[in-house]
């Protein structure tokens, strides 16, 4: 038999139908590869038994002809999403050893469908971050290497990158709040879709900002892309901001052929000091879609440079109400303090972490009296002209094509000292979550240090069918195969 | 905009966050630097600009008035640091 | 001028008191605002609370659209503009209750705006008093603070539960007034069904800002006094409040604006010991809740449902039934009251009847703690006992003791006042071969009287109340009257 960890989903799936392999096979093949990989520090709580409880009953299905959807296929779930009797800490010490009686929307509806937990994955604290340094868990390791040196799998979702480039699960959940599921796809040579805000229920995950925060994969493939958002995307009734829409099966839609599409090339994501790599990277991108059957349109999107700043201000903001509830009262790690208010700011002083504490106080400050108008109102002022900055482009164009980052995955420690160099990851990414549109990311070659480097499409609201469907052209022209060395495996 | 160490105070104590002397420096420098690259917005102008706060597009959605939740204290009160029978207990709070 | 009379001395002369209410009143709904978690009063600690009411990681709020029905129920009832279009916001602070951090609440967009209710005065006078806006927010938990000596408890059955808050203009001037607008404003409510109006039970409950100033000044710094759940104690916190802002500011000092809390075993108010410059509630609008949006035709189906208020209903009584405005806003206070005594009234002298009623009926109720659907005496049971007076089966006062025999037998037994007139053979007697053998007897039994009677007329009183003790209080009291005046050889004028 294979090494039943080089499957991707499609595959794997394949494989469980024609029987050349158990489910519970591929769950321990994976299983053995998790935990031989300590030296990546992707996953911060592997759940063996659950994996092979759940692979089991895939078997029993796959056996009465029952197989749901994603029967039997093994995946890592970032400690973001709530999973019922597993602890759930969001990479915060402030949430303790948290364990929830209950189950996100999200992983209910994979688990649903047959999938296999193999464990929770490390992320960046209450997924802020863009390197995953910030966990309480300790930062994870980029599989890639540069020169030797190790590298951040990008954040806030570097267990879930770190993973599936690492084959430490065929696939994982993931969360993208301004680019957390594509930045790090793009750092680690995977595929990370992040889709229409609404898509995918955000009932169960740890919340950063509510009104950008969604769901969705990292995959080897933009097939298997596909088919996790059809799973896992759904209308829930306990999400009043997710959609009443039918899920399409979005594996459907690839049907490889773009001829016609009109694909927009924003000039304002042609920034100061782009790495000529990153730049000839699109410039080819552009040829793959023209080749076949794109039509390349210039647009403008006049506010993108707004874009990060405003983030800056909404989703600090947000995150600053939406950590309250951290307080050491009802759950997560309490300190004694002399009354109840030094309980509070002692349980919050050593509960979060700088980044954290950082942006908090940045969200109090812009909300707070005197500054709320100057900071919060102009910044969702400008999320407005932002997305207006779509809604026009997409009267000339059907999907965009940008890079994912302005640069390969950085060093380990390399941006920890300079928050504002860290932010500067998100620059691309960040305009579609204010937009609350999808975005993919693609893995399309490599840099002059054998890094992956990504390309990011850009679909209109709730066109995820189209936009999977020129991720997959892409992703066929850009035929990317290179892999990580295994340095790792213990 | 930059801010000083009494505004780092004044909103650590906000957001309840213990702050030591020795963080409060650092801090003012830090969220000085951050507020400064967010001052860029005001070079735009956005008069009349209706503010966007969510790319939601659905209206609200209502549900009707049905108890079909509750009655899990246990549940509820399971991850609590301290408790006592069924409530959650905390420093005494002084009104 | 009514304010006169409101002013209060002080050493330094005469004051005046500037009041303004924020009333927390409990929408009647079976679940939460925003989760599915019962509202029953009295449970087991934190039994009622769902994951989103103890605001567990990724909870999100969904609104309870019955809860919006009876905020533009309300709103109506206020007389107030509708906004078709408001917000959710969060509030933010902290406190072992509020499990968010933040309280969602609507700020700058309520559902409900301006309006006005006119309260009854004890003289007979209306006033106007403003309604400034209604909106819809989270109950907070509750701290228990005396049942541990260091710790305090928390119960969060309450959390999330819905309420209204009904904020006035700074229209009122004294205790009594405060005292009649959160009566009228409990009435209408309650004649609403929005809202069960039980203070005891904390459904409904008031934030009391209180100034003083000089009469014509410009207004004094207030003071809020929180959570004040009964009427009594909404006068006693006025009145301590105020003459602690008179004496203060005549004693050279000055009102800090603050925040307190009144004690009932005390009646004093006292500041509460929370930090206030912390007091930045950083309102934004909340990212989980879209706005809330309705259509004009949603409004229009809600108004036509409306039941007739009591103002309304007030004024009926008093041109259709004759009644004196006073009986008319004492029968109007409950709707159940009024639907009583419309049921009691009909096709009868209504003013005997509303006489009946609130001296009778709901003095009865009163006595025995009882609510009128408890009423020992049906509405139609009045109503026939009306009907004896008035064919002169019995006196009025024979009737009060007929009324009180039915009151004590209760509704079990079922009997109609006819049957206990029979029964205990109560019924008047209004021949006069009978009563003038009685009166003949007085008269004979008391030479000295009849001589003083016939110099002061006045005296033919004694007489009839003789006459009425001699027959048991069955004699008709106008044919005795008229008899004793005869024979005294008194002119009837
Ligand atoms: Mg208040
Ligand atoms: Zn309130």
């Amino acid at each position: 038999m294979a090494d039943l960890t080089e499957l991707n989903l499609a595959e794997a799936r394949d494989g469980l139908a024609k029987k050349e392999f158990s489910a519970v096979e591929l769950a321990e093949a994976h299983m053995t590869r998790v935990s031989a990989s300590s030296a990546l520090n992707a996953y911060v709580l592997a759940t063996p038994e659950k994996a092979m409880e759940m692979a089991a009953e895939s078997d029993k299905k796959i056996a009465s002809g029952e197989a749901r959807p994603l029967e039997g296929l093994p995946i890592g779930v970032k400690d973001l999403f709530c999973t019922k009797g597993v602890r759930t800490t969001a990479c915060s010490n402030i949430l303790g050893d948290f364990i929830p009686p209950y189950e996100s929307t999200v992983t209910q509806n994979l688990w649903n469908d047959g999938a296999v937990m193999l464990g929770k994955l490390n992320n960046d604290e209450f997924a802020m971050g863009s390197s995953n340094e910030t966990s309480r868990f300790g930062a994870v390791v980029n599989p890639w290497k540069a020169n030797g040196t190790e590298l951040v799998p990008g954040g806030s979702s570097g267990g879930s990158s770190a993973a599936v480039a690492a084959r430490l699960g065929i696939a994982a959940t993931a969360t993208d709040t301004g680019g957390s599921i594509r930045q790090p796809a793009a750092f680690t040579g995977t595929v990370g879709l992040k889709p229409t805000y609404g898509r995918c229920s955000r009932w169960g995950i740890v919340a950063f900002a509510s009104s950008l925060d969604q769901a969705g994969p990292i995959t080897q493939t933009v097939r298997d892309a596909a088919m996790m958002l059809t799973s896992m995307a759904s209308f829930d009734k306990r999400d009043t901001t997710s959609v009443e829409r039918d899920v399409p099966d979005y594996e459907a839609a690839l049907t490889g052929d773009i001829k016609g599409l009109r694909v927009g090339i924003p000039q304002e994501y042609r920034v100061d000091n782009m790495p000529a790599e990153i730049e000839k990277l699109w410039q080819q991108g552009i040829d793959w879609l023209k080749a076949a059957g794109a039509e390349i349109v210039d647009v403008s999107l006049p506010h993108t440079k707004y874009a990060l700043p405003a983030y800056y201000i909404i989703a600090p903001a947000e995150a600053s109400s939406n950590l309250a509830r951290y307080d050491g009262v009802r759950y997560g790690a309490r300190q004694d303090g002399v009354d109840i208010d030094d309980m509070y700011a002692q349980t919050r002083a050593a509960g979060f972490g700088d980044e954290v504490k950082r942006r908090v106080m940045i969200g109090t400050y812009a909300l707070s009296a005197g500054y709320y108008d100057a900071y919060y109102v102009k910044a969702l002022q400008v999320r407005r002209l932002i997305a207006e900055d779509f809604t026009k482009a997409y009267e000339v164009c059907d999907v965009l094509l940008t890079p994912t980052t302005p640069s390969a995955a950085f060093p380990i420690g390399k941006n920890v000292e300079d928050p504002l160099e860290m932010y500067l990851n998100d620059v691309f990414t960040v305009t579609v979550n204010l937009a609350g549109l999808p975005g993919i990311s693609i893995p399309a070659g490599l840099d002059a240090d054998g890094l992956p480097l990504g390309l990011q499409l850009i679909g209109k609201a709730f066109g995820e069918e189209e936009l999977l469907r020129a991720a997959q052209v892409l992703e066929e022209a850009a035929g990317f195969d290179a892999q990580p060395q295994d340095w790792w495996s213990a | 905009m930059s801010v000083d160490e009494n505004m780092v105070r004044r909103i650590a104590n906000l957001a309840r966050i213990g702050l030591t002397d020795d963080d409060v420096p650092g801090l003012a420098k830090e969220l000085s630097a951050i507020l400064g690259f967010v001052d860029q917005l005001s070079e735009l102008d956005t008069q009349g600009v209706k503010p966007l706060t969510s790319a939601a597009e659905d209206k609200i959605r209502g549900r009707d008035d049905v108890v079909t939740d509750g009655g899990y204290a246990e549940d509820v009160l399971a991850n609590a640091p301290e408790k006592d029978d069924e409530y959650f207990a905390v420093p005494k709070v002084v009104e | 001028m009514a304010e006169i009379n409101n002013l209060i001395a002080g050493a330094t002369g005469n004051w005046e008191i500037v009041l303004g209410l924020e009333v927390h009143a409990q929408v009647a709904s079976t679940a939460k605002l925003f989760s599915g978690a019962a509202t029953e009063f009295g449970a087991e600690p934190n039994s009622q609370v769902s994951l989103v009411d103890a605001a567990m990681p990724g909870m999100l709020p969904v609104i309870n659209w019955f809860c919006v029905e009876q905020a533009v129920r309300t709103g109506l009832g206020l007389k107030a503009q509708i906004n078709n279009y408001s917000v959710f916001d969060r509030k933010n602070y902290f406190y072992p209750d509020l499990p968010q951090g933040y309280q969602i609440s609507q700020f700058q967009q309520p559902i409900v705006g301006e309006g006005a209710i006119e309260i009854d005065l004890d003289d007979g006078v209306v006033k106007e008093i403003g309604i400034e806006r209604l909106h819809l927010e989270q109950d907070a938990g509750k701290s228990l603070h005396d049942q541990h000596p260091d710790m305090s408890f928390v119960d969060l059955n309450r959390s999330g539960v819905a309420l209204m808050e009904i904020v006035s203009q700074p229209d009122m001037r004294s205790a009594a007034e405060a005292q009649a607008y959160v009566k009228k404003l409990r009435a209408i409510l309650r004649y609403l069904g929005t809202c069960d109006g039980n203070m005891e039970q904390g459904s409904l409950r008031a934030d009391v800002n209180v100034s003083v100033r000089k009469p014509g000044d410009e207004l004094g710094t207030r003071c809020e006094i929180k959570n004040v759940n009964s009427i009594r104690f909404i006068g006693q916190a006025i009145e301590y409040e105020a003459r602690r802002q008179i004496d203060l500011i005549e004693d050279g000092g000055t009102v800090e604006q603050q925040t307190r809390l009144f004690d009932p075993k005390t009646g004093e108010t006292r500041a509460m010991r929370s930090k206030e410059e912390a007091h930045d509630y950083r309102y934004f609008p909340d990212p989980d809740l879209l706005p809330l949006e309705f259509s004009q035709d949603f409004v229009d189906e809600i108004a036509e449902s409306l039941p007739e208020l009591p103002d309304d209903k007030k004024a009926r009584f008093i041109n259709d039934y004759g009644l004196t405005p006073y009986d008319a806003g004492v029968l109007v206070g409950e709707a159940e009251n009024a639907a009583f005594f419309e049921v009691a009234a009909e096709g009868r002298d209504a003013k005997a009847v509303a006489n009946m009623v609130i001296g009778s009926v709901f003095a009865g109720l009163n006595k025995a703690d009882l609510a009128i659907a408890d009423s020992p005496v049906s509405a139609a049971q009045v109503g026939q006992l009306v009907d004896l007076i008035a064919d002169d089966t019995v006196s009025g006062r024979t009737a009060k003791e007929v009324f009180e025999l039915m009151f004590e037998e209760g509704p079990d037994q079922g009997k109609d006042p006819s049957v206990i007139v029979e029964e205990k053979g109560l019924k008047q007697v209004t021949d006069t071969g009978a009563i003038e053998g009685a009166v003949d007897e007085v008269i004979a039994a008391n030479p000295d009287k009849v001589a003083q009677a016939q110099e002061r007329p006045k005296m033919a009183g004694w007489f009839v109340g003789q006459v009425m003790q001699a027959t048991g209080g069955k004699a008709n009291p106008q044919a005795v009257n008229k008899l004793v005046m005869q024979k005294l050889g008194l002119d009837e004028a």
